[in-house]
């Protein structure tokens, strides 16, 4: 049986979870990463996409659309931009976020990143399958 | 000598004041809670970011590759002003006190012949702005559509100046917002945020990191987020401070009124005596002529 370690996840209004995890699965801007106790210290940027927390209580996805991780040895602190409970999305709020990083995409300096994050979130929307 | 009904009626209108600025108190206490909880729930983020922040410029900030956000574009010659204030007004000295201090700032870039360029957030400070530099005011956000802070309201805000930051149009950016200590205090700052300052005390811990993609490619993508965190954080030390100067100036009109209202029942209660006084004395005389 894997240690535990404990998971925060904070938007910048509130804090979202705190729980002890066993297992945090993390999208990466280089490519997804799970997290487990005992892992190096690591400091990564978010890609949209899904983060699935895995704790004795079952598996819990949130949707993330950025922000960063900082994982240490016992401990995963998740700062998102946004991240909204996996239940709790539907079509509108997805939309809504699509738009978001449009408007984002038009005045971004850097075009690649705003643009991958929009077909990230696309991507997102259509397996979703709204 | 106003008549007794002038004087009742003025004594009615102040019990009416009396009334609004009551309830106004009350109304600012309620969103002073909320506004509090507000600033209270965005801490942990703010908090952590400035601490990753921190270690990251720590490490990168002296190379010659760190990002024009950290290291500044090498010139402070054009300072954009970024002075946040209510919407609303009656909330005694508040956007007074931010305006003062922006004003006091402004008047010593320029004795020293920067160029300076304000930008307003609240129709409160950009009234009192426009009156002395008209000419410096480069942009105003509006904030009265927005009944409750989001983080995107910062981010609009944090793009925007961003926006002129890359097309070059000024070097140096500080805010001006009114930081929250207590319902009687409230303290007027002036914060420079780009060139992002970071206290260099969390160096040591975060230098064990790994970071993926690499630290500069972090600190590019981060800074910016920096900048609206900072923005947020800002708006909602405002709010806060807003409402407990609200608060705490009804608090003193409504106890004023109060005041007001004694000393003129007296005025009316001595003069209604003096004219049933009066009165009296005519009827006498007039009985002893008889």
């Amino acid at each position: 049986m894997a240690g535990t370690l404990q998971f925060d996840l904070v938007s910048p209004e509130r804090r979202l979870a705190s729980v002890v995890a066993t297992e945090v699965n993390i999208p990466g801007a280089d490519g997804d990463l799970t997290a487990m106790e005992g892992h190096a210290p690591t400091i990564t940027t978010l890609r949209p996409g899904v983060l699935k927390v895995a704790s004795a209580a079952g598996v819990k996805s949130y949707v993330v659309t950025g922000g960063f991780a900082e994982i240490s040895a016992t401990s995963v602190s998740v700062l998102a931009e946004r991240a909204v409970p996996v239940e709790e999305l539907n079509a509108a709020l997805m939309d809504q976020l699509i738009a978001d990083a449009s408007e984002a995409t038009a005045v971004a300096v850097d075009k690649d990143a705003a643009d991958k994050a929009m077909a990230d979130l696309v991507a997102m929307r259509s397996a979703a399958g709204f | 000598m106003p008549s007794l009904k002038d004087l009742k009626n003025k004594i009615a209108s102040i019990k009416n004041t009396r009334k609004i600025t009551k309830a106004m108190q009350m109304v600012s206490a309620a969103k002073l809670r909320r506004a509090q909880e507000a600033a209270e729930a965005a801490r942990p983020y703010a908090e952590r970011m400035n601490a990753v922040m921190a270690g990251l410029a720590a490490s990168v900030g002296t190379s010659a590759s760190a990002p024009r956000l950290l290291a500044g574009t090498g010139s402070d010659q054009v300072q954009l002003l970024v002075v946040m204030t209510s919407e609303r007004g009656l909330a005694g000295g508040f956007n007074s006190n931010i305006v003062k201090l922006a004003r006091a700032h402004a008047n010593e870039l320029m004795a020293k012949g920067k160029t300076v360029k304000i930008l307003t957030v609240g129709k409160k400070g950009r009234e009192q702005l426009r009156r002395d530099y008209s000419a410096n005011m480069v942009g105003h956000v509006d904030m009265s559509e927005v009944k409750r802070v989001g983080y995107a309201d910062a981010q609009g805000i944090a793009r925007d100046v961003l926006a002129r930051f890359e097309a070059g149009e000024c070097d140096v950016v500080t805010i001006f917002y009114s930081r929250f200590q207590s319902v009687i205090a409230q303290i007027p700052t002036a914060q420079q945020i780009i060139p992002a300052i970071y206290e260099a005390g969390a160096a040591s811990a975060s230098a064990l990191y790994d970071y993926e993609p690499s630290e500069e490619a972090i600190l590019a993508d981060l800074l910016p987020r920096g900048v609206a965190t900072q923005f947020f954080t800002a708006l909602l030390e405002n709010g806060a401070s807003e409402q407990g100067a609200r608060m705490s100036a009804m608090d003193n009109a409504t106890r004023n009124a109060g005041e007001m209202i004694t000393k003129y029942t007296t005025i009316y209660n001595r003069s209604r005596q003096a004219a049933i006084t009066t009165e009296l004395i005519e009827i006498i005389a007039g009985a002893e002529a008889l």
